[in-house]
């Protein structure tokens, strides 16, 4: 792949439409807009124009044209569009006059966003949030994307990390500056404090990783149970309901199956699993249940379901964020009020023959989904690479803490430590940050 | 006058010294040219040598076996190892100085040294002979030829003094600027820029009233700069301080106009951690008094240097300030402080070596780079001279890389960096500061020293004689040890785990150290002092040495993947245009090099090592 060539694609997505916007990127953008509509349009300035093919001037379509000269374009280069007419045969006749152009060529996957990264108009983070907006299926994700692609997410890197310059600036100017007597002293007064709000900050941000990670995957719900409790059929119903996105992998309900639906705006993936009891008929069964195990254990939300006619015999470690009991048609008052009273938790009564009690289960389903994963929104760390790095950042600033002003040396190693860390999420630390912040806070030079 | 010398080192300031030195050690048939022999190792500014990062990289050039360690030992009158009480990575050695002393000491070490001569003259201008220089010529119009010339003119390039209104042409106080040189390294295509530095009026002490003054002693057992000093002999003195007060800022304030640096009369950058008085109170309104420190210029000279007021003030208003001053109330002022500009060449014009890569053959060294300060000017001399010589000898060119020591950290930022104000050392800069150590120069760089042969026999000899001394040492204190129960009878708070540590180990430890160590094993406390110290420092940062022993390997790694001289960086695709340009203007040699960049993105290096790989490729294809 070269990268010096000039770039095309599609940006409308692909079928028939009324309009079809095609980008094209790189040097030769500004003259294939010359070549093939006359002239260039006034920079950023919307321009309506007949599209020719340049050999034999015969017009192709009637079009919007767009000029974006670099670097302050989406990409930094060059970057042309041709609104045209969104029909296939008008979009093949304009890539046929662009193809004719040496280093000219049809976009890779991802290739716009990749010369942005590289030509330093996007961070790492807010690439990642354009890649998440582009697959974004709920409010709730979107939300999110746009959080990390428009930079607010790398503001808060930024925050954190110009915070750690800052304190380290204070440890340095103790060190290099000791023969100012002014300066070594105030340079370390609220450095513990600072640092210590700093690890909050972190830790917060750590914490809610997990949740905002499930925001953008899925939050994944797996129903358990014995055998023959309804399962599956509380599934059905509950996917039925809500207009899901059934992807279910191959194999039985020995196996495991997934259904995708949104509750309140956040991606929920519904999981049904093999039924649970001592000794399995045969090896697939068996298999089966190891796998319905480790769902469970991977589990965000965990649903039991048992039912009035089938004895349990295997117990899960976890306690189940929701209780369902099935067949509840089938039961008198007494024999509920018995079944409530040995409950460790309340249970919902279903019947999934009937339909009764569904809307209130998914109803309790979404505030408990909305309880734990709403608002995850603004979260800044939420994938597994930003985790990793804030986790390895605190565990620095954590060590720092544990050194005192005579050993203050291995308190700034382990800050500047916690820089790279952050830093690597969005971009880098440099020494002359840190020399910058030291002569700004302190009058330096005896 | 003899008109033929393997290397001509122009300057006899703190660089070219040690360029001149570096290079006679080498065996190079070397001239240092300068002005007046009698000015040769004259201190202009502060009279001190060392400090934090300072004092590092004088303990390096030491262990290189150049002068500026053994010199200021025998000029200290006041030395202090700053930040005793912390641990030993960011402890530097200090010393005021006494001038005379320093200048005798350091004249007497040329006036010695074999394969060196001193020519007065001035020179003007170099002889260029098919793109190389090939020598200099000077004033009175004679040539003085030489394979390789290391140029060292501190603050002359175009010198201009400031003080109030009035500029004079100056390359330091009472002496002429030198001004063909630029010209000369302009038309060469180099780029040059412009700096500033100021120095304060100088005292009479025997008119500052200094009782009531605070005092401030030195140590009581002062530390040596050099490895070969066994001890100070030098009389030891104090230093006294004051501060400014209300009525000094108020007339800086009123004054300011008149200061060249703020009415536009000056136009170099100074630097952020040596500003003017005016700077500072202009910078941190706030601040209500700044501290001076009244530093004596020597034994037997009343001449006082109040650190902590450069001026470029009038000098009417700089005898108004000073008299507001407690204790310097009818002190008189012996010459005023006043601004200097000058012409620096942007040090990306220099390779590792510090030789200009338009002019082979050329080195440059010191402020002329733009850096401040004695002890960086002495360290890139070293290294200038170190590679005049080897030029001449036909050897390849050496460099010191960043985990090695502070003159490979100074000169790496320096080359690859640039400047944009007066680069000053701190130990901040230097990445591996743990394990760069003022108490570990000498194992880190003799060795290389011996090897390249810059370094004495008898330096020679005395290094790896406390070599066997610490590899005994360490012997010893790895065997000698307690069980933690035994640990635990003696006192010693430790793990009840039932292991084993060492007498090294225990040093470590915060709640036990060196001194409790050397109370429970008479062995230990009878080891020589350095030893002990040696060891202590291992066995403390030792965690943290394997650490960053991984970092070095990834620098270094990096530094080995190497960029082609020939590399195209205009027609590189995916560079934006700001990272062209530095590449271009900077030339790495390695991928390494390149990443330390100023303004280097992760995206640029990826590209860089994408090329690097496709080319390999069609190499072995």
């Amino acid at each position: 792949m070269n990268n010096s060539d000039t770039i095309f694609a599609v940006s409308s997505g692909s079928g028939m439409a009324g309009i079809a916007v095609i980008r094209m990127s790189g040097p030769k953008a500004g003259r294939l807009l010359v070549e093939t509509a006359g002239s260039l349009p006034l920079p950023r300035l919307a321009s309506v124009r007949q599209l020719r093919d340049p050999a034999s001037q015969e017009i192709i379509d009637q079009a919007l044209v767009l000029w974006m000269p670099g670097p302050n374009s989406a990409t930094g280069e060059d970057v042309a569009e041709f609104h045209v007419h969104g029909s296939m045969a008008v979009v093949e006749a304009v890539f046929a006059v662009f193809r004719k152009y040496d280093g000219v060529r049809l976009a890779e996957a991802g290739e716009f966003t990749r010369r942005a990264f590289v030509n330093d108009r996007m961070d790492l983070v807010e690439a990642e949030g354009l890649g998440d907006l582009l697959l974004a299926r709920t409010e709730a994700q979107r939300r999110m994307a746009v959080h990390h692609m428009l930079g607010h997410a790398s503001s808060i890197y930024e925050q954190w990390r110009s915070e750690m310059i800052a304190i380290l600036a204070r440890l340095e100017a103790a060190i290099d500056f000791v023969d100012e007597h002014d300066v070594a002293e105030a340079a370390l007064v609220g450095v513990r404090s600072r640092t210590a709000d700093l690890i909050g900050c972190l830790s917060k941000a750590a914490d809610e990783s997990g949740r905002a990670g499930a925001v953008r995957s899925g939050v994944k719900v797996v129903f358990a149970g014995a055998p023959n409790v309804g399962k599956s059929s509380l599934l059905n119903l509950v996917a039925a309901r809500e207009a899901a996105i059934v992807s279910s992998r191959p194999g039985t309900t020995r196996d495991v199956i997934e259904v995708s639906i949104v509750l309140g705006g956040v991606p929920v993936i519904l999981t049904d699993t093999a039924g649970l009891r001592h000794d399995g008929e045969d090896e697939i069964e068996n298999i089966g249940m190891l796998k319905a195990k480790s769902e469970v254990a991977g589990a965000d939300i965990v649903v039991w379901v048992s039912s009035i006619d089938v004895q349990e015999e295997v117990r899960i470690s976890a306690l189940p964020a929701l209780r369902v009991l099935n067949k509840a048609d089938l039961l008198d008052e007494k024999s509920i009020r018995i079944w409530n009273d040995q409950a460790s938790s309340p249970v919902l009564q279903i019947s999934a023959r009937t339909g009764e009690g569904i809307a209130g289960f998914v109803t309790e389903l979404e505030k408990l989904v909305m309880a734990r994963f709403g608002g995850m929104e603004h979260a800044s760390v939420v994938r597994a690479r930003q985790k990793s790095a804030v986790d390895e950042s605190i565990q620095f600033l954590n060590d720092s803490l544990l050194h005192d002003v005579a050993h203050i040396e291995f308190a700034a190693e382990c800050l500047r430590k916690a820089c790279y860390s952050i830093a690597r999420v969005t971009g880098r630390v440099d020494v002359e940050d840190l020399l910058a912040k030291i002569f700004s806070d302190f009058c330096i030079g005896k | 006058m003899r008109r033929k010398y393997d290397v001509i080192v122009i300057g006899g300031g703190h660089a070219g010294v040690e360029a001149a030195s570096a290079s006679a050690r080498l065996g190079a048939d070397t001239a240092l040219v300068t002005h007046k022999f009698s000015t040769i190792g004259e201190m202009s500014c502060n009279p001190a040598i060392g400090g934090l990062g300072k004092g590092h990289l004088v303990r390096e050039i030491d262990a290189l076996d150049g002068l500026m360690g053994r010199v200021a030992d025998q000029a200290g009158i006041q030395f202090r190892l700053l930040n005793r009480s912390k641990g030993p990575a960011v402890r530097g050695p200090r010393a005021q100085a006494d001038r005379k002393l320093y200048r005798q000491a350091m004249q007497a070490e040329i006036r010695s040294q074999n394969h060196l001569t001193v020519v007065e003259a001035a020179v003007c201008g170099f002889l260029i002979e098919h793109g190389h220089v090939a020598g200099v010529t000077t004033e009175t119009g004679e040539e003085l030829r030489a394979g390789a010339v290391v140029l060292t003119t501190g603050t002359f390039l175009a010198g201009l003094i400031h003080i109030g209104e009035r500029k004079i042409p100056a390359g330091r106080a009472g002496e002429p600027p030198a001004q063909g040189i630029s010209e000369q390294l302009r038309v060469a295509g180099l780029q040059l820029g412009r700096l500033k530095t100021g120095t304060p009026a100088r005292l009479d002490g025997r008119t500052i009233r200094w009782d009531g003054l605070e005092e401030q002693k030195g140590d009581d057992v002062p530390a040596p700069f050099s490895f070969l000093t066994p001890a100070i002999s030098t009389p030891q003195v104090s230093c006294f301080i004051t501060q400014t007060t209300a009525k000094t800022h108020e007339l800086i304030a009123n004054n300011i106009h008149r200061s060249p640096l703020y009415s536009g009369q000056i136009e170099g950058t100074g630097p952020r951690y040596c500003p003017s008085i005016e700077d500072k109170i202009h910078r941190f309104k706030d601040k209500s008094s700044h501290q001076i420190f009244l530093e004596p210029e020597g034994l037997d000279d009343p001449t006082v240097y109040p650190n902590g007021i450069s001026t470029s003030l009038p000098e009417d208003v700089q005898k108004q300030f000073i008299w507001t001053i407690p204790g310097l109330e009818n002190v008189s002022i012996l010459r005023p402080g006043y601004a200097i500009e000058y012409d620096f060449v942007d040090p990306r014009e220099l390779s590792h070596s510090l030789e200009v890569k338009a002019l082979p053959g050329l080195f440059l060294a010191g402020q002329i780079n733009g850096t401040t300060g004695y002890e960086e000017a002495a360290a890139q001399g070293l290294i200038a001279g170190l590679n005049a010589a080897r030029k001449v000898a036909g050897q390849e060119a050496v460099s010191f890389d960043r985990a090695e020591g502070y003159l490979g950290v100074m000169v790496d930022d320096l080359v690859l960096r640039g400047v944009t104000e007066p680069y000053r050392m701190f130990t901040s800069r230097a990445e591996y500061r743990l394990s760069l150590r003022a108490d570990n120069a000498d194992q880190r760089l003799t060795p290389k020293g011996i090897s390249l042969g810059l370094v004495g026999s008898h330096r020679e000899k005395s290094f790896t004689g406390r070599m066997v001394v610490l590899a005994q040492a360490r012997g010893l204190a790895e065997q000698l040890g307690l069980t933690s129960a035994a640990a635990a009878k003696l006192g010693l708070k430790v793990n009840q785990d039932g292991q084993r540590r060492s007498a090294l180990d225990f040093m470590a430890m915060p709640e036990v150290g060196l001194e409790r160590v050397a109370e429970i094993w008479p062995e230990i406390a009878a080891l020589p002092e350095f030893a002990k110290e040696a060891l202590f420092a291992d066995s403390l940062y030792s965690g943290y040495a394997a650490r960053q022993a991984a970092d070095v390997v990834a620098l270094r790694k990096e530094d080995q993947i190497q960029l082609p001289a020939d590399m195209d960086y205009a027609n590189l695709p995916s560079l934006s245009m700001e990272i062209r340009h530095k590449l271009m203007k900077v030339q790495p040699r390695t991928l390494g090099q390149a990443s330390r960049i100023e303004g280097m993105t992760p995206a640029a290096l990826a590209c860089l090592l994408g090329y690097i790989k496709r080319q390999s490729l069609r190499k072995t294809a």
